[in-house]
């Protein structure tokens, strides 16, 4: 062993995957709750706005009403098994089970923790946000090969919340200071985000803000993948996803540094 | 001064804000020695064991670990010593098995060895038959067990051993210096943390006594208790009056003494022989408290 005297690299694959296999095993013990909590809480929007709105409206943008939240609903999973996830358990591994540090006193680095962290986060919303789309089939969405991208794209999106949700975790000192980020900035992006109406559908200064949501990004890439992509706005919506995705990724790894290396 | 030892720290100095939670501290870790790190609590223990890891970055000073030089070179050191945090941070909805697994693939053993890597920390850790149980369902000291197994997995050179035996019951406890001692015969350098004086003395090859963030006594056990304390320390029980008394007697005299609430011990005192009291064997404890003036717990 002492013959070895390469110096280890960054973001190796050995470290990802300790990392991740830890996430696996632990999710074998509590599989059931965490996908009951991801995919119905959408699922119950889905059907509550699609079957309740869906009643007063028939059209929206072109879609019946359950057409236009059946794809826009990947958006609302993707933010609540991702950004919400990560937010709270990224802050009790770190702050009440330890867990970190364990990690990191392994040869694992923060950059890689981090990193393993999302990118497991990224697979189950990757899963997760096709559930309440599978159910609005059933209600009469249309199934479509580009469906097949969706996971894909809730995936991407999905790195970048839990991304968001871990840089989120590593700013708060408690556990009761989500509320301002969740009450403050999550709850609007979700509501405006072109899920559940139309951004076209509200004032022009709230169109504009809209474009820097990250959901709004999404739910434009899995309706254009459902329904017929839009070429060049699809890269520009494509491209969003991946600088928000890097932005976060490098904040979450900053300031994750800062709480576990004093 | 590589190649000779498994811990070299030289001048480590770390301020949190105003406060140096280590000043100026040297240490020594010779391979396959086993080297205990005493103090009381606030004396630097927890923050230089963490910068064993990289997990505090030093101020001031160097700090070498089997070889590779901290901060820049840490994740190669890390990958070659074990930890056994002072916190119990287990996963504890997984099994004792799970637990071992997951720490398995952290530790990059092989695929080929993982399996028998596990079934020896097992072994060592005396808890083959509970290989299926959650850690919840554990005692204390299994749990502590357990976290003295994960940091053992991929055979390390080097095992830090952050307070082991802290909150645990004296059998217990007991227990687990069997374990420690066991590591130590197999040639594993040792470095452990700990303000249990006793442990200290029966496991430790040499001690390095902290205070305030230094090193204020480094040495074996009994050359540091027989340097400083003598080998009698006469114990004089009696009203506050007469320990009063004795201590000025002892102050007169140039006896070291130190008030242990009920008694005073008159340390280094095999000259103390008019005084009327019960004679004892001096211990570590005697020359922590005589150099540092403070008590331990």
């Amino acid at each position: 062993m002492a013959t070895s005297r390469r110096r280890l690299g960054r973001l190796e694959r050995a470290a990802l995957q300790g990392v991740m296999v830890r996430e696996v095993v632990n999710f074998s013990s509590f599989w059931r709750s965490s996908t009951f909590s991801s995919t119905v809480d959408p699922t119950i929007y889905l059907l509550a706005f699609g079957l309740g709105f869906g009643s007063l409206v028939t059209r929206v943008a072109g879609h019946t009403y359950i057409e236009f939240v059946g794809t826009g609903i990947v958006a609302t999973t993707v933010l609540f098994s991702g950004a919400f996830t990560a937010m709270y358990s990224t802050f009790i591994k770190y702050k009440f089970q330890h867990t970190y540090d364990a990690i990191i006193a392994a040869p694992v680095d923060t950059e890689e923790l981090v990193t393993g962290e999302a990118l497991w986060v990224a697979v189950r919303t990757g899963v997760y946000g096709c559930v309440p789309m599978l159910v609005a089939v059933a209600f009469g969405l249309a199934p479509s090969w580009g469906m097949l991208l969706v996971p894909l794209i809730a995936a991407l999106a999905g790195f970048g919340w839990a991304a968001f949700g871990i840089f989120v975790a590593a700013r708060v000192s408690k556990i009761e200071s989500f509320s301002y980020w969740q009450s403050g900035l999550l709850t609007p992006m979700f509501l405006v985000a072109g899920t559940f109406f139309p951004l076209t559908a509200l004032p022009h200064w709230a169109q504009v803000v809209g474009n820097f949501n990250p959901l709004f990004h999404c739910v434009q890439l899995v309706r254009h993948a459902v329904f017929g992509t839009e070429g060049i706005a699809d890269l520009g919506h494509l491209a969003f996803l991946i600088g928000f995705a890097l932005a976060f990724w490098r904040l979450a790894i900053r300031h994750m540094e800062r709480k576990l290396i004093l | 001064m590589t190649g000779t030892s498994a811990i070299t720290v030289h001048g480590f100095v770390k301020r949190f804000g105003s406060l140096a939670a280590v000043d100026g501290l040297d240490l020594e870790v010779p391979f396959g020695a086993c080297v205990g790190l005493l103090g009381p609590n606030g004396a630097g223990k927890s923050t230089t064991m963490k910068a064993l890891t990289a997990q505090v970055i030093p101020d001031e000073g160097a700090i070498e670990v089997l070889g590779y030089r901290l901060p820049d070179d840490s994740k190669q050191a890390r990958a070659e010593m074990g930890v056994v945090p002072q916190l119990d941070n287990l996963d504890v909805s997984l099994t004792v098995e799970q637990n071992l697994l997951v720490f398995a693939y952290l530790y990059r053993v092989p695929a080929g060895e993982r399996r028998r890597a596990i079934e020896h920390a097992l072994a060592l850790a005396n808890l083959r038959d509970r290989r299926a149980s959650k850690v919840d369902q554990l005692s204390g000291g299994m749990r502590r067990r357990l976290l003295i197994a994960r940091g053992l997995l991929h055979r390390p050179r080097l095992l830090l051993l952050d307070e082991p035996t802290v909150g645990l019951d004296p059998q217990v406890r007991q227990e687990l210096w069997a374990l420690i001692d066991r590591l130590r015969t197999e040639g594993v350098s040792i470095l452990m943390s700990t303000h249990y004086i006793e442990e200290a003395e029966r496991l430790c090859d040499t001690v390095t006594i902290m205070s305030h963030g230094k090193a204020v006594a480094v040495g074996p056990p009994q050359a540091l208790i027989r340097a400083h304390a003598g080998r009698q320390a006469v114990e004089v029980y009696g009203s506050p009056a007469r320990l009063t008394e004795v201590e000025a007697t002892a102050r007169r005299r140039g006896w070291p003494s130190r008030r242990t609430g009920t008694s005073v011990s008159i340390l280094g005192g095999d000259g103390a022989v008019e005084l009327d009291g019960e004679r004892r064997v001096t211990n570590l404890e005697d020359v922590f408290v005589l150099l540092t003036g403070e008590e331990i717990d």
